[in-house]
Parts: C-alpha cells; sequence; structure tokens
C-alpha cells in the first residue's frame, strides 16, 4: 500500500512482528467492511420495504442478527488474536536483551553485559528478536516503533518488556506514545538495525 | 371529591398557581423537573459550544505541520479541556437535563421524587463547570489530559494548581452526577402513574433505570480517585508515588472502572432516545422489547467487565488480557441485538422520513463503524499498535459522536416542540445534517489511517517528514465543516423558536405519556395522573390528554396549596402512597454555594476553611428538612378514582428510605474501591520490601469496634420498639468511636513517609467520617422526635439512624481489618 507507507507506518512493516499485527489489520479491516456493508444494505432494504426483508419474524432479527451473525466471528476473531497475541509474548530470553529508560524527554539505551555505553539511539542486530526491558525515570512514557512491533509502556516501578525486530539493517524510528507533558511530541529515538556481526563488533567495541 | 368538579381551566389556574416558580430573581429558587431539566440542556450545549471551540483550535493547530500557532503548554490545556469539557460538562449533564425534563412525564408522574435535590445538582453542575473555565480564561487550565494519568499529574510534574482544577471541578460537577444518580433511580422505580406496572414501562424509563444503575456503581471510583489524588497533591500522602510504596497503576484502575462504563453511561439514554423515536416512524411497537431490556442489562453488567481494554499496554500477563479482550468483544452481542431490533422495527413497520430519522440514519452509518473498530481494538495484538494513536481517536469520536451526538441531534429534533410548542420550518435542517455528516466523516475517517500510520494522540505539532500532512489538512478541513454544520442547527432552533408552526397536541402521533400533556409544558405536567393499562410506549396521548385536562384521573384536584404526586409500588405499579413534593426554595442554591466553598478553599490552599464549608453545608442540608414531614398521623388519604393512599411520611418504603439505601449502596462502592486500592498496593506496589511491621493498639480499635456496634445496636433497638430515647444512645456510643478512630488516625506515624501508612490514615477516615454520620443521623433523629415529626405511623428518621449507624458499624469491619493487615505488612519481607 503505497500511500500507508512511512517511517512511522504500521502498515509499512520492516519485520516479522510488525507484519502479523499488519496482516491482522487487513484482515480486520476486510470482515469489518462486510459487516458494515451489510448492515447498511439491510438498513435500505428497510427503507425501501422490500417485500421479503418485512417477512422477517423478529426472533429471526433478534437471534439471527444479535447472535447468530456475531458470536462465531468474535470467537473467530478473539481466538486468533488470543494465538496470535501469544507468538508475540516474549517467551523465553532472547538471544540479545536491552534496556530502555525514558525520562522527560529522551530515552537511555543501555546493552548490558556488553562493552557499549549507554546511547540514545537503539541498536540492534537485524534478523533476529530483541528484548527491550523498559522503565521509567519520572512519568509514564510508551515504547513504540510502529515498523518493527507494537509499543509497551514505560512505567516507573513496573518494568515491561517488549520484543522487537526488524528483518534487515537499516534506520528506523521510535517515538513516545504516552503523553508525558510538554516535551512528549518530540520524544522520538533513532533505532538502527546492524547485520549481527556488525552488531557484534559493535558490542565488543564499545564504538557506536 | 374523587374527581375534579373544576372545569379544566379553573383547574389550570388552580394548579398552575400551586406549582408555579416565582418571577424576577425568584426563578433561581425553581425546583421544577421541566424548568431544570432545560436549564441542565441549556447549559450543557453552551460547554458543548466551548468543547466545540476547543476542538477548532486543536485542529488550527494541526492542519499544518510544525505549526507555531500555539505552544505545547497552551496545546496540552486546550485537548485537557476539549476532552474533559466534552465527557464530563456535555455529554452527562446532557443526557441528565433530557432525563430530567423528559421522565416524569413519560411515566405519567408530577415530578421528580427530590425536587430540591434536582436543583442542588444543577448548582453544582454550573458551579463546578464554571470553576474549570474560569481556569481555562486564566490560562492555568488542566493539562494532564482528560484522564489525568499519574505520576504526570502528581505534584512534582506538575507543580501548578492545574490538576487541583481539574481534580476539584470535576468532582464538584460530579455531586450533579450522584444526585442526579440516586433521583432518577428512585423516580424511576417509585414515582410513576397508577397501573405502570415495571415490565410496562417505557423502554426509555428501561435504559435510564440501567443507566442510573450504573452511575450507581460507576461514579464512586472515580470520585475516590479524585480524593486520592487530591490528598496526594496537597498533603503528600503517597498513594499513587512509586517512589514511597505508591503506584501509578492504581490510579488507572480506579480511573478506568469509571471510565469505561462512563462509554456505555453516555451511550445508553441516547440509545433510548432512539427506542423511543424509531418505532414512532416505524408507524409500530418496537420488535423484541423483552430481548433488548436483557441486552441493556447484560450490556450494564459487561461494561463493568472491561476496563482493563484501556490498560493493554501496561504489562498486565497475557491470560488477563485474554479475558478481557474476550469481555471486550462479548459486549458487541447486546449492542448488535439492539441495533438489528431497530432494523427491524423499521423493516416491519411503514417507516416514514422526517429531521429524526435522518440523524438517525447518520447515527446507523457512523456508530456501527465505530463499534467495529472497537472490537478491532479489543483484540490485544493490534491494540499494541493502535493505542493511543490518531486510530483511538477516529474510534473514540466515532462511537461518542455517533453514539450520543447523533442521537441527541435526533432527540433534539423530536422534543424540542414539546419544549417550545412549535414545529420546525426544515429550511435548514436538511442542509445542516450534511455539513454534519460530511464533515464528521471527512474529519475522522481518515484518522483512522494517520493512527496506523503513527502520528500518536496528544501531540501539538510533528514534523514534516511521516507522511501525516495531507491527512490531517483534510482532518481539519472536515471539521470546519463540522462545525457549520453545527451552526446550522443552532440557527434552525432559533429559527423554529422564533417562527415555528403551533400545534395542538402530539405531532408525531407517538406513543408515550409526555406528549399527552399541553406543550410547552405547564409547571404541574399532569392536570391529573393517567390510570395505566397498556405498555408504557404504545399508549394514544391525543386520546389521553383531553381526559387529564379535564381532571378525570388521578388526583386531578387541588389540595392544601400542596404539590401531590403518586408513590407506586415497585413492581405492580399500583397506587401506594400519596407524594407531597417540597415547594420552590433558595436552599438548593445556598447549599451549592456552600459546597462550592469547600472546593474553592481547598483549590487556593486555604484549608482550614474548607471544614468549615463543610459544616456550613451540612447545617443548610439539615435545614432542608425543616418543613417536610407532618406532625400527626392522617391515615390514608383520598387520591382520585375512587382509590386512598396513606401519605408518604406513614407509608414505611417512601421514597426518602429508598433513596437512603441507595447512597449507602453508592458509598459502600466508593468504600470497596478504597479497599480495592489498599490491596492492590499491598500486593501489586513497588517499593514495599523492607517495612517494618507497625506497633498497632489493638484495644483502640476493639474499643472503637465496640462502640459503633453499640451505636447501631442501640439506633437498631430505637427502630424495632419505636423507642426514640434510645437514639441518646446511639449518638454518644458513635461519638466515642469517633473520638477513638480520630486518636488512632493521629496514632499513625508518618503517613506521607509511604503509601501504607497513608492507605491506613485513609481507612481510618473513612471510618471517622461514617460514626460521625451515624451520629449525626441519631441526632437528627432525636431533634425530629422532639419536633413531632416522629410516631409509630411515621418512623422514617428511626429507619434512617439505623441504616446509616447499622452501616458505620458494618463499615469498621474491613476497614479495621485492612488497617491491621497493612500494620503488619512487612513482616516477612
Ligand atoms: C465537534 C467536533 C469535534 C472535533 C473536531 C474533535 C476533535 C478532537 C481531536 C482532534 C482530538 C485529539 C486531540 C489530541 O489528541 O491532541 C480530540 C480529543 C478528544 N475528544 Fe474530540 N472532537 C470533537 C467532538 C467531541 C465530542 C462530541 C466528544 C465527546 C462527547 C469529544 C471527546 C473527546 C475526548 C474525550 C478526547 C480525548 C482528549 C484527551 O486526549 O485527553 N470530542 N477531539
Ligand atoms: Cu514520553
Ligand atoms: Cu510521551
Amino acid at each position: 500500500m503505497a500511500g500507508c507507507s512511512g517511517a512511522l507506518s504500521a502498515l509499512d512493516p520492516a519485520g516479522p512482528r510488525a507484519a502479523n499485527l499488519a496482516t491482522l489489520w487487513w484482515v480486520m479491516l476486510i470482515g469489518a467492511t462486510l459487516l458494515f456493508a451489510l448492515v447498511m444494505v439491510l438498513l435500505l432494504l428497510a427503507y425501501t420495504r422490500s417485500d421479503w426483508i418485512s417477512r422477517v419474524t423478529p426472533g429471526q432479527w433478534i437471534i439471527g442478527g444479535g447472535l447468530m451473525l456475531p458470536v462465531p466471528i468474535l470467537v473467530l476473531l478473539t481466538g486468533t488474536a488470543l494465538v496470535l497475541g501469544e507468538q508475540l509474548l516474549p517467551h523465553g530470553e532472547a538471544p540479545v536483551r536491552v534496556e530502555g529508560e525514558a525520562r522527560q524527554w529522551a530515552w537511555t539505551f543501555r546493552y548490558p553485559g556488553t562493552a557499549m555505553p549507554p546511547t540514545e539511539t537503539l541498536h540492534i542486530p537485524a534478523g533476529q528478536p530483541v528484548d527491550i526491558v523498559v522503565t521509567a525515570r519520572d512519568v509514564i512514557h510508551s515504547l513504540w516503533v510502529p515498523r518493527l512491533g507494537g509499543k509497551i509502556d514505560a512505567i516507573p516501578g513496573h518494568p515491561n518488556v517488549i520484543r522487537l525486530e526488524a528483518d534487515e539493517a537499516g534506520i528506523y524510528w521510535g517515538q513516545c506514545a504516552e503523553y508525558c507533558g510538554e516535551g512528549h511530541d518530540g520524544m522520538q529515538f533513532r533505532v538502527e538495525a546492524h547485520d549481527p556481526a556488525a552488531f557484534a563488533a559493535l558490542m565488543e567495541g564499545g564504538n557506536p | 371529591m374523587s374527581q375534579s368538579d373544576l372545569s379544566p381551566i379553573r383547574l389550570h389556574r388552580a394548579l398552575n398557581d400551586i406549582w408555579g416558580t416565582p418571577p424576577g430573581l425568584g426563578r433561581l429558587s425553581s425546583v421544577n423537573h421541566t424548568v431544570l431539566g432545560r436549564r441542565f440542556m441549556v447549559v450543557a450545549l453552551i460547554f458543548f459550544a466551548i468543547g466545540g471551540l476547543l476542538s477548532m483550535l486543536i485542529r488550527a493547530q494541526l492542519a499544518t505541520p510544525n505549526s507555531a500557532f500555539v505552544g505545547p503548554e497552551i496545546y496540552n490545556q486546550i485537548f485537557t479541556m476539549h476532552g474533559t469539557v466534552m465527557m464530563f460538562l456535555f455529554a452527562i449533564p446532557m443526557f441528565e437535563g433530557f432525563a430530567i425534563y423528559i421522565l416524569p412525564k413519560m411515566l405519567g408522574a408530577r415530578d421528580m421524587a427530590f425536587p430540591r435535590l434536582t436543583a442542588y445538582g444543577f448548582w453544582c453542575y454550573l458551579f463546578g463547570g464554571s470553576i474549570l473555565i474560569i481556569a481555562m480564561l486564566m490560562g492555568v487550565a488542566p493539562n494532564g489530559g482528560w484522564f489525568m494519568y499519574t505520576p504526570l499529574s502528581s505534584r512534582p510534574y506538575t507543580p501548578g494548581i492545574n490538576a487541583d482544577v481539574w481534580l476539584l471541578g470535576i468532582t464538584f460537577v460530579e455531586i450533579s452526577a450522584v444526585t442526579a444518580a440516586v433521583e432518577l433511580f428512585v423516580t424511576i422505580l417509585k414515582v410513576r402513574a397508577p397501573g405502570m406496572s415495571l415490565i410496562r414501562m417505557p423502554l426509555f424509563a428501561w435504559y435510564m433505570l440501567v443507566t442510573s444503575g450504573m452511575m450507581i456503581v460507576g461514579f464512586p471510583p472515580l470520585i475516590l480517585g479524585s480524593i486520592l489524588l487530591e490528598l496526594e497533591r496537597a498533603f503528600g500522602l503517597p498513594f499513587f508515588d512509586p517512589t514511597r510504596g505508591g503506584d501509578p497503576l492504581l490510579w488507572q484502575h480506579l480511573f478506568w472502572l469509571f471510565g469505561h462504563p462512563e462509554v456505555y453511561i453516555i451511550f445508553l439514554p441516547a440509545a433510548g432516545a432512539l427506542s423511543t423515536i424509531i418505532p414512532v416512524f416505524a408507524q409500530r411497537p418496537i420488535l423484541g422489547f423483552r430481548a433488548i431490556i436483557a441486552a441493556i442489562v447484560a450490556m450494564g453488567f459487561l461494561s463493568f467487565g472491561l476496563w482493563v481494554h484501556h490498560m493493554f499496554t501496561v504489562g498486565i500477563p497475557h491470560l488477563a488480557l485474554a479475558f478481557f479482550s474476550a469481555a471486550s468483544a462479548l459486549v458487541a452481542i447486546p449492542t448488535a441485538i439492539q441495533i438489528f431490533a431497530w432494523i427491524g422495527t423499521l423493516a416491519s413497520g411503514r417507516p416514514r422520513w422526517d429531521i429524526p430519522m435522518l440523524y438517525v440514519a447518520g447515527f446507523f452509518v457512523v456508530f456501527v463503524i465505530g463499534g467495529l473498530t472497537g472490537v478491532m481494538l479489543a483484540m490485544v495484538p493490534f491494540n499494541t499498535q493502535a493505542h493511543d494513536s490518531y486510530f483511538v481517536v477516529a474510534h473514540l469520536h466515532y462511537v461518542l459522536v455517533g453514539g450520543f451526538v447523533f442521537p441527541m441531534l435526533a432527540a433534539i429534533y423530536h422534543w424540542m416542540p414539546h419544549i417550545s410548542g412549535r414545529q420546525s420550518l426544515y429550511r435548514l435542517s436538511v442542509p445542516a445534517f450534511w455539513f454534519i455528516m460530511v464533515g464528521f466523516n471527512l474529519t475522522f475517517f481518515l484518522m483512522h489511517l494517520t493512527g496506523l500510520m503513527g502520528m500518536p494522540r496528544r501531540i501539538s505539532t510533528y514534523p514534516s517528514n511521516w507522511g501525516w500532512d495531507w491527512l490531517n489538512l483534510l482532518s481539519s478541513v472536515g471539521s470546519f465543516i463540522l462545525t457549520m454544520g453545527f451552526a446550522l442547527v443552532l440557527a434552525d432552533i432559533v429559527m423554529q423558536f422564533r417562527f415555528g408552526r403551533p400545534f395542538r397536541r402530539d405531532p408525531w402521533h407517538a406513543g408515550t405519556l409526555e406528549w399527552a400533556i399541553p406543550t410547552p409544558p405547564t409547571n404541574y405536567s399532569f392536570a391529573a395522573l393517567p390510570r395505566i393499562d397498556a405498555p408504557g410506549d404504545q399508549l394514544a396521548p391525543r386520546l389521553i390528554g383531553p381526559q387529564l385536562a379535564g381532571g378525570r384521573g388521578y388526583l386531578g384536584f387541588p389540595r392544601d396549596g400542596q404539590m401531590e404526586t403518586l408513590g407506586v409500588d415497585m413492581v405492580t405499579g399500583e397506587a401506594e402512597q400519596l407524594i407531597v413534593l417540597p415547594q420552590s426554595s433558595f436552599l438548593p442554591l445556598w447549599t451549592g454555594l456552600a459546597t462550592g466553598s469547600i472546593f474553592v478553599a481547598l483549590l487556593f490552599g486555604f484549608y482550614w476553611l474548607a471544614p468549615l464549608g463543610a459544616l456550613l453545608t451540612v447545617v443548610l442540608f439539615l435545614l432542608w428538612t425543616v418543613k417536610l414531614g407532618r406532625k400527626h398521623d392522617s391515615g390514608p388519604v383520598d387520591i382520585g378514582m375512587g382509590e386512598q393512599a396513606p401519605r408518604d411520611v406513614e407509608c414505611p418504603g417512601n421514597v426518602t428510605v429508598l433513596a437512603n439505601r441507595t447512597a449507602v449502596v453508592m458509598d459502600a462502592i466508593l468504600f470497596s474501591s478504597l479497599l480495592f486500592g489498599g490491596l492492590f498496593l499491598l500486593v501489586v506496589a513497588p517499593n514495599w520490601d523492607g517495612l517494618a511491621p507497625l506497633d498497632l493498639p489493638l484495644w483502640l480499635l476493639a474499643l472503637a469496634l465496640m462502640a459503633s456496634t453499640a451505636g447501631a445496636g442501640f439506633s437498631w433497638l430505637a427502630r424495632r420498639a419505636n423507642a426514640s430515647g434510645l437514639l441518646i444512645g446511639s449518638a454518644v456510643a458513635q461519638v466515642l468511636a469517633v473520638v477513638v478512630l480520630a486518636v488512632l488516625m493521629a496514632w499513625v506515624p508518618e503517613p506521607t513517609g509511604h503509601a501504607r501508612q497513608a492507605t491506613m490514615f485513609a481507612l481510618l477516615a473513612y471510618a471517622t467520617i461514617h460514626t460521625a454520620l451515624g451520629a449525626l443521623m441519631s441526632s437528627y433523629g432525636i431533634w425530629r422526635v422532639q419536633q413531632g415529626f416522629v410516631s409509630t405511623r411515621r418512623n422514617t428518621e428511626l429507619v434512617l439512624a439505623w441504616l446509616w449507624n447499622g452501616y458505620a458499624a458494618a463499615a469498621l469491619v474491613p476497614a479495621l481489618g485492612l488497617v491491621l493487615m497493612l500494620a503488619l505488612a512487612g513482616d516477612g519481607a
């Protein structure tokens, strides 16, 4: 979708997780469009008083429209979303674990167990999942890199983990998604995905 | 004198004299539901205009990238005020006013159960709302967003007065929601025309019954949260401060425990209006009456199980998320039932077009889209992308504008003739609709995409490189078209009042009782109350109206210059009591002002003044009762139609008792929220390790409990044996409990040091206030006995004394239990 691309666009995924989420969106969009069309057609028929529709009984309206239509759709959708959500969870330990700390109004990323000093840019290896442990020093913020995955809140006192993944090396963008005061609109950060070898070298050399 | 011997004109004059509001400044003393309902709606619409103006500023700012129109300091106030005004000062008061205006008339009653409380609620709303607007004009409006997340809204990060304005102003306004909830609930259950059994109530009354029930459960968590946050801001009690054992997530839970049901609280009255309007224009009764009732009751319950879907990204275990996700999806079912019942009603009726139906059609389009995006957002994985982005801004406006503004516009066009006595000319109505429809969708449909392309909500500006420019520009253009539409509606309304065509009665051939009274309505509404023997939305107002005007019905005669209406059995709807309503009075205004003084004192930090304001408020409330009641028994009296009923003061199940029971339930829910908060902090909050257990003086706890239990016991005996002297024992015992609890409060070491002590302090404060309330109610009972208002039959005061004393003692058990648990916390760690 050309019109939907952009450095912060969730519809322009650059990793398997974001791609899954985008697919979920497109599927839901198609389903929602069909349902919307159905309701509108019924409404139109009701007004033009088509013969067929005036013979539908109250029971059929309530049971058919209120139960038989939504229940299977909801069960299917919620089930799928549950499974997908389960897959996206940070199960086990990802090979790379980064700590992200938010404050008003910037991010600091740390790379424990490496020689890398803290950075304002998030460095990750491409082609493999990365866990980011997110906390905040002052108020609540939220870490969101739309092209690599969803978002997670950075809450003082409650460390959270989010798993991101980029297919290819390159520059991506993240931003704060939870309103955090006057600097909220400027709280973007760069994400640099490196080839695994380059990433390893970076972590050892500690020279971003 | 069972039937009126007066001609319709003389009956009108006689009733008019009794029910009239004095002219001039005397209008401020009005307690009439027609007057107050209108006032509520007018003020709500003014706030809607203010909120709309703010949204224009938002769209002007965001129309282009790198906008220099306003900076973030101002922008943050603008969007916070826009959301706050729209939710708290427009939507809720608007439907309250609408219900206050229309419900008694639909139920066949002459007024609400507590007219002075309606007036008091109105003043609280007006004054509280004004505090917010004045603060905005002075540039110190709240700026924490309409859900005021902590720690951002806590003292260190919002040092100014801004957050206090929100917490205090909104709590002040919420008093009107609380009074409206109790009053609507009691009125619907008890104050109807004879013969209108529960199942014969018009659907709108059912909707409002569920709504008021939800308000009773939904508002206390917010009020509690606001009190706790204000305590933290003003006195440093750290309920939400993670560095001292508080938890910002507690605020989110408390807020959304209110905030999610709130959305349904706004939607249900609007849906009730739709369920009333659609059958009128489909020219057939609503389809699936009982299914709809089941659906809205289900919705009421379900809506309290969804709040976590506003918190999907705060890091809650996935299994819990799955539960709330499924529950959120589930709520689509009762919604679908209603949608299809409405379409089915149209399909099997003989639908005709008129302006209200135009907006009903608009409702279907907009609300269905909002519902579908709601289901999408309920899916956790998708939510992690869309949350807090413009996708949510789009969704919430589709739901709120589709589910509230469109139905309210339909309702305005449907019921405006009732208020004005004139029918619309329709020159502007159709173009206005199209401006609104096109403008709205242009503005908000695109925002779904803006959000998915990564634009977060609540940003004051954005650079040009993210690809959002054209979307935002089009949204801004749309919003100005939308505004023109609203301006046209306003002009249309003014035109209708000025030039509309007068009509005699019931222009739509409606089926509900409000059309059986003269329009514009008389101040007494019904010259006589009808006997209902058919479903309440399938009546024939055109036939009933003239009979009632002639006094043929219940109470079709003036008596002793008193304002009378009937109370019925909740279920069967048979006449049960004669309710005598209080006359117009300035007391609600004075009491509202006194209440306001508490909030203003707190706002400006004159903390010592606040208790004085509270005392003044209590004294004024006591004055309300001076003229209530009777000093001798009179037994059953004539109510017309050959029937008799006792007066309310002699009826054990009178509205005062029911209202107090409802208030106790509300109070208990507030208390449960506090208990929940305490347990939540104990279990979840950070920085609780390494606390030393406190050495609580257990004997004081035991003493407080014993004293309060004795107080309750005495009040119970007083009621049992109708021996009012025992109330003295009750009052004395409760005062002892108050003293002991106050000592305990003073004992709590360093309440500002850690959330544990702060919570203990709050629990003890709650207990102290309620034992004091018990003492107050007993003393009040003694006073009323001395005045001669109490007898074996007239024993309301004794019932109330037992109710509040019993509650105080009962609440003490969990309160002190949790205090003990908290004191022991840290034992093992
Ligand atoms: C009259 C047309 C309206 C327009 C053009 C409009 C526009 C907007 C915009 C652009 C925002 C996002 C601001 C931001 O995140 O920076 C917003 C937020 C909001 N709007 Fe509206 N709105 C309108 C009507 C309403 C109505 C009728 C309601 C409720 C009944 C409402 C309730 C809200 C709420 C609750 C927010 C969230 C505020 C916050 O984030 O704290 N709006 N509106
Ligand atoms: Cu932030
Ligand atoms: Cu932010």
